[in-house]
């Protein structure tokens, strides 16, 4: 069992979790993720390593409840406990095992998106301790969903905060602020882009446009996450890669996107039924005739 | 003449058992074995027990049968095996013990495997438990992955007094008898999760969600954790797929991901929360154990189930009793046939397959005739689900993060099939990790070949 530290939730849809995990918080880096699962029952979920203290032994997961599987694990408490936690999973972000002089000399912006602020801030952390300062754009539609604002301000050399609906700071996509701060002047030698799939499918437009080379972090389905079923596989340049052993980073201008986000959607109809049953507890049958639950 | 037809096995009846994931074969009871056992010629030379990768006392065995001393035909069984009732479910003993007996030049061979299930069911059944080690001699040995070859390397070390940890993965033990075979041919509850038990019942200590390689190292287990040896027993569970267009496709799985979806994570039934695709037609392509498992498990799933094979019935590289049950069942075979394409829908989901007959050429490097595609034969098929059932290979996480360990060019670990030794000093391997792809009885038997050599090279 590994046990719940601590459980906050950082707004209205996004909970973060530090879990004892000691193997894990021991060889775990920047970019890896780890699969969870809440008990007999359950499925395997990845979620990407946010933090961790080496000392305490504890990784920091941030999630969003968006199925059934996260709408559980968001009612759970701190002293709870998962009955899996594996990982770390997949490699390292490359920034963080390339040669450190060469990291050096380039100029990076990272571009987060909504949650996936929570997968970009280890790698500015990382950096940050070995004396690099990135650029951060952290997007979300709307103030409530900016979240880790602080924490990224300590790390980050510039932090651009932007909404979709200008609630706050910048205003607009995460991709118009790309280009604003371009043509602002700023230069950029490498951006990671991290968030959701269509997001990052444009931040890639954009950034092959401007020429800026774009590592982005997919989130394909897995079920082990260790090169077993070949669920994850993605389409990068010519190849079929397996995101959970050769991932989950990969250079963005090579992904085939639009396959990635048909697979993604593979299990809607399920998942969908799942949630719902999750909510509504054995009261819905289906027979309603309005959500197809019966069908 | 007289004994020429084996005693039949009852079985559930084929439309039956097409509708659950209950064990096929429901196996001898005590008369029916004793009857059956009797069939045996107790032959002087027995071929059979050359026919066994393991070289188990068959006659031997039988004999205790015929006298209705069960303990002591499992005394025999266990000499030689440490998972007589796994293997006496899923060893292919056509080609095996059974293959070679003397009684099938002229009609049935003995039912060698029923009567090895009988005694280990039996012997489970009466709580007849491996004898634990009387005394530690304080050494550690890691054991990874607890597959056949994991289990019974860390069983008999741990008979031997060795202090043992399995690092397992995944989250549950068993390798491919938890996550590939499904629960139709091996029960979990009934069999796996009780040869689990046995081991862990020697004192073996069992850690599941460590993936060594990841969580850590082979030299950090060495170097840092204080264990003495390690024996590598990783199996070979890295999908392979055709490389043909649209098999990235929604409903186009690996039939590991099939399988492991179906069995490891019980997507199957409605109280766990993995999903499981639902299909009306699928197409599972290989001839091999895996897929017919799939096979057969797309078929219990509701869909109507074909196995597209390149070569003909008699190349099938699967169990003939699979096989048999699974025409039984209802599964369809379109032998002679390979797929070329992947056929989609607007919304990138499968909807067919494209393939082309094929015939039999000259025999390959293998001895099999080489199939060869006839021009102009291209057809489809309607499908909604395809399964690749193509074989797998050594993952090659541990192999990567291990200085000094060295590897063939298909990512096996080299290591002397006597001992398991491996070009690293203190680190043994065998099973599917080694050999690539094969069986459970072999997998098994490299596992103790690896603890000898662990406890040769403990003992200097
Ligand atoms: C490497 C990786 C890292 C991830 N990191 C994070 C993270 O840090 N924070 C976060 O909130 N989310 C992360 N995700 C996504 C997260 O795994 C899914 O949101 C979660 O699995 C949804 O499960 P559910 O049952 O709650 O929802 P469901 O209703 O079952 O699914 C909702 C959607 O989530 C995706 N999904 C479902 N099952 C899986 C699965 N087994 N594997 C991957 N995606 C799935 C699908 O797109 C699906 O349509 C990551 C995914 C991957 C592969
Ligand atoms: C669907 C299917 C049906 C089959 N049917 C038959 C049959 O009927 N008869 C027969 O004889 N054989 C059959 N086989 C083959 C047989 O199951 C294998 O040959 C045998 O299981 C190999 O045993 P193993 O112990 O070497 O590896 P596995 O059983 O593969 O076990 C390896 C274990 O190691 C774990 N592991 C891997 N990497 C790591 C790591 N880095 N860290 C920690 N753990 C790790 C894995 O999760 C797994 O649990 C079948 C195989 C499949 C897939
Ligand atoms: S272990 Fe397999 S091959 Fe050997 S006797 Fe038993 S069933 Fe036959
Ligand atoms: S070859 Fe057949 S008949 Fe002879 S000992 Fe073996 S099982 Fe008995
Ligand atoms: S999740 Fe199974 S191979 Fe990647
Ligand atoms: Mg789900």
């Amino acid at each position: 069992m590994f046990k719940i530290l601590r459980a906050e939730h950082l707004a209205e849809n996004i909970v973060l979790m530090d879990v004892e995990a000691k193997r894990v918080a021991k060889a775990c880096q920047p970019g890896q993720f780890i699969i969870v699962r809440l008990d007999e029952k359950g499925e395997r979920i990845p979620l990407t390593i946010a933090d961790y203290d080496r000392e305490k032994g504890t990784v920091t997961i941030v999630f969003q409840p968006i199925g059934a599987s996260t709408y559980q694990f968001a009612n759970l408490k701190a002293g709870d406990s998962f009955m899996d936690f594996v990982g770390p999973l997949g490699r390292p972000s490359e920034l963080t095992t390339d040669d450190l002089e060469e990291v050096k000399k380039k100029k990076i912006l990272f571009v987060a998106g909504g949650v996936g602020t929570a997968p970009v801030y280890p790698q500015v952390k990382w950096l940050h301790e070995h004396g690099i300062d990135a650029d951060v754009i952290v997007g979300a539609k709307t103030k409530s969903l900016i979240i880790m604002e602080d924490m990224m301000k300590e790390v980050a050399g510039n932090l651009y905060v932007t909404t979709d609906d200008g609630s706050y700071g910048r205003s607009g996509m995460v991709t118009k602020v790309i280009e604003d701060l371009v043509a602002e002047g700023k230069q950029y030698d490498l951006c990671v882009a991290i968030g959701p799939m269509i997001m990052m499918k444009f931040c890639c437009l954009t950034t092959k446009k401007l020429g800026i080379p774009t590592i982005v972090s997919m989130n394909p389905i897995m079920v082990d996450g260790t090169g077993m079923c070949g669920a994850c596989r993605l389409t990068v340049g010519d190849e079929v890669k397996f995101a959970c052993v050769d991932g989950p980073e990969f250079d963005g201008h090579k992904i085939n996107f639009d396959e990635a986000m048909k697979r993604q959607a593979m299990y809607k109809t399920e998942e969908g039924r799942a949630l719902l049953k999750f909510q509504e507890g054995d009261t819905h049958h289906g027979g309603c005739g309005h959500c197809g639950g019966d069908k | 003449m007289e004994g020429l037809k084996r005693v039949p096995v009852r079985e559930q009846a084929p439309k039956v058992r097409a509708a659950n994931f209950e064990e096929v074969c429901l196996g001898y009871n005590q008369e029916e074995a004793v009857e059956e056992a009797k069939r045996c010629l107790q032959c002087k030379k027995p071929l059979c027990v050359q026919g066994c990768p393991v070289a188990i006392d068959i006659p031997g065995f039988i004999g205790k049968v015929v006298e209705g001393d069960f303990a002591a035909a499992y005394q025999i069984l266990s000499d030689s095996s440490s998972l007589p009732a796994v293997c006496g479910r899923v060893c292919p003993q056509e080609s095996q013990c059974e293959g070679k007996c003397i009684r099938g030049k002229k009609g049935d061979p003995v039912s060698i495997g029923k009567l090895e299930r009988f005694v280990a069911d039996w012997a489970k059944e009466n709580g007849i438990k491996p004898k634990k080690a009387d005394k530690q001699n304080g050494k550690k040995v890691a054991v990874i992955g607890s597959g056949p070859a994991g289990l019974s390397c860390a069983g008999d070390l741990a008979k031997w007094g060795y202090d043992v940890t399995i690092f397992e993965a995944l989250h549950e033990p068993g390798g491919v008898l938890t996550y590939g075979i499904p629960e139709f041919r091996l029960p979990k509850d009934a069999v796996v999760k009780p040869e689990v038990e046995n081991v862990k019942s020697l004192g073996v200590k069992l850690e599941t969600d460590v993936i060594i390689g990841k969580s850590v190292t082979i030299d950090e287990l060495l170097d840092e954790e204080g264990f003495s040896a390690v024996f590598v027993g990783s199996g070979a569970g890295l999908p392979m797929f055709m490389g043909i267009p649209g098999e990235n496709a929604n409903g186009v799985f690996s039939a590991n991901e099939y399988l492991t979806r179906s069995n490891l994570m019980k997507a199957r039934l409605d109280d766990y929360a993995t999903p499981m695709p639902v299909s009306k037609k699928a197409v599972i392509v290989g001839g091999g154990n895996v897929a017919m498992d799939a096979a057969r498990t797309a078929l219990r799933l509701g869909a109507e189930s074909h196995i597209v094979y390149r070569r003909s019935e008699a190349e099938l590289p699967a169990r003939a009793e699979e096989v048999h049950h699974a025409k039984e069942e209802g599964v369809i075979f379109d032998l002679l046939t390979n797929p070329v394409e992947i056929l989609t829908d607007d919304k990138g989901w499968v909807r067919g397959i494209r393939c082309i007959r094929m015939e039999l050429g000259e025999p390959d490097a293998s001895g099999r005739r080489r199939p060869v595609a006839i021009e102009g034969s291209e057809f489809e098929i309607e499908a909604d689900a395809v399964i690749m059932s193509l074989g797998t290979s050594p993952n090659p996480l541990i192999s990567s993060t291990t200085a000094g360990l060295d590897v063939n060019k298909r990512k096996c670990i080299v290591a002397e099939a006597e001992t398991g030794k491996t070009s690293k000093e203190g680190v043994y391997a065998g099973g599917d990790a080694v050999t690539g792809a094969a069986t459970v009885i072999l997998a098994m038997e490299a596992g103790r070949a690896g603890a000898k050599g662990i406890h040769e090279f403990l003992s200097k």
